[in-house]
């Protein structure tokens, strides 16, 4: 209706740390015109997003420290859902975008429960073939992409759209 | 300064030992390790730490001429940002270094990329270090780009305001 002023959409950007938060980072041009959530795990994460944000100009960005886990960590794991469920809950986002590994799986497979359309960008580590976390996300997520033309597959696999390099 | 870096995620003995080894025949050179804390090699000729934040390990790779690393795509991507050469030897999945050989794949499909050694094995790491040493003499590797490739964000951007 005219006059009425549009919802910024919400966008969730998480990812376990290391290489796959650093790639999710190059990914942020894409969202600037959405409210950005952002979750993951290494220490000082927080401080180099603000520190970012104030030399570009850009929003303030809200951040959600998790816990590490692997698949091996039945009991961290367990911890990291029940996080990431609440986290979710909260923001009650439109989007999920994640480059892996265990936390973009569950926030996935959470956020499309709860109605958010979800992205997965395998990690440009997964030369290839897509990652197991990878292969066991495809039936959650709307778009399910990988940064390789070579493990692109027309009928039935991931699409390929780009790479973060 | 030489920085070596293993990631944070799991230890790797193998490498740590080959340059601390590569450390103690060529003594003229610093090298500062970030080894992680699980590993049980400890190094005697290089000082170290378990994990840096992401300000130490961003500031420590600003002093670094270059780094030697395991093939993870984090430590990669920090060093061509900063247009820093990098050497690289894979993870193994048959020494339960990592959960399989991607990283022997990830390392395959960037080697001959400008700035990125691969050392395929612990005998390749000395000349890998010398190649590295020797790039920091010819003209700047080209930076990489700070954000993800046009065709993909665009392709986000499109997914997003829709």
């Amino acid at each position: 209706m005219s006059g009425m002023v549009k919802r910024k959409k919400k966008l969730l950007a998480i990812a376990s740390g290391g290489g796959h938060w650093i790639q999710l980072n190059r990914l942020s041009p894409s969202w600037k015109n959405l409210e950005v959530f952002y979750a993951s795990t290494m220490p000082g994460t927080e401080k180099a997003l603000l520190e970012n944000a104030r030399l570009s100009g850009q929003a303030i960005p809200r951040y959600f420290s998790l816990p590490e886990a692997n698949q091996w960590q039945k009991l961290k794991l367990i911890l990291l859902v029940a996080k990431i469920t609440i986290l979710l809950l909260r923001i009650r986002p439109d989007f999920v975008i994640t480059t892996g590994a265990a936390h973009g799986y569950f926030a996935i497979r959470l956020g499309k429960l709860l109605g958010a359309r979800t992205i997965w960008i395998d990690s440009i580590a997964n030369a290839e073939e897509m990652s197991g976390s990878g292969r066991m996300i495809k039936a959650h997520a709307d778009i399910w992409l990988t940064q390789w033309p070579h493990i692109a597959n027309a009928d039935g696999g991931p699409r390929h759209e780009g790479a973060v390099i | 300064m030489i920085f070596l870096t293993v990631g944070s995620h799991e230890p790797f003995d193998r490498l740590v030992r080959a340059v601390d080894s590569w450390c103690k025949d060529n003594p003229v050179f610093e090298v500062f390790g970030q080894i992680t804390g699980k590993g049980s090699y400890r190094p005697q000729n290089f000082q170290y730490a378990g994990n840096l934040d992401i300000e130490a390990f961003e500031a420590t790779l600003k002093r670094a001429d270059f780094l030697v690393s395991h093939a993870g795509m984090g430590s990669i991507i920090s060093a061509l940002s900063l247009s820093k050469p990098i050497v690289v030897m894979p993870r193994k999945g048959s020494l339960q270094e990592t959960r399989n050989d991607h990283q022997i794949a990830t390392a395959a499909h960037l080697s001959g990329k400008k700035g990125i050694i691969v050392a395929d094995d612990v005998q390749e790491l000395s000349a890998a270090i010398s190649q590295a040493q020797a790039m920091l003499n010819v003209p700047a590797i080209e930076r990489l780009s700070q954000y993800a490739q046009p065709r993909l964000l665009a392709f986000l951007t499109g997914i997003f305001e829709a």
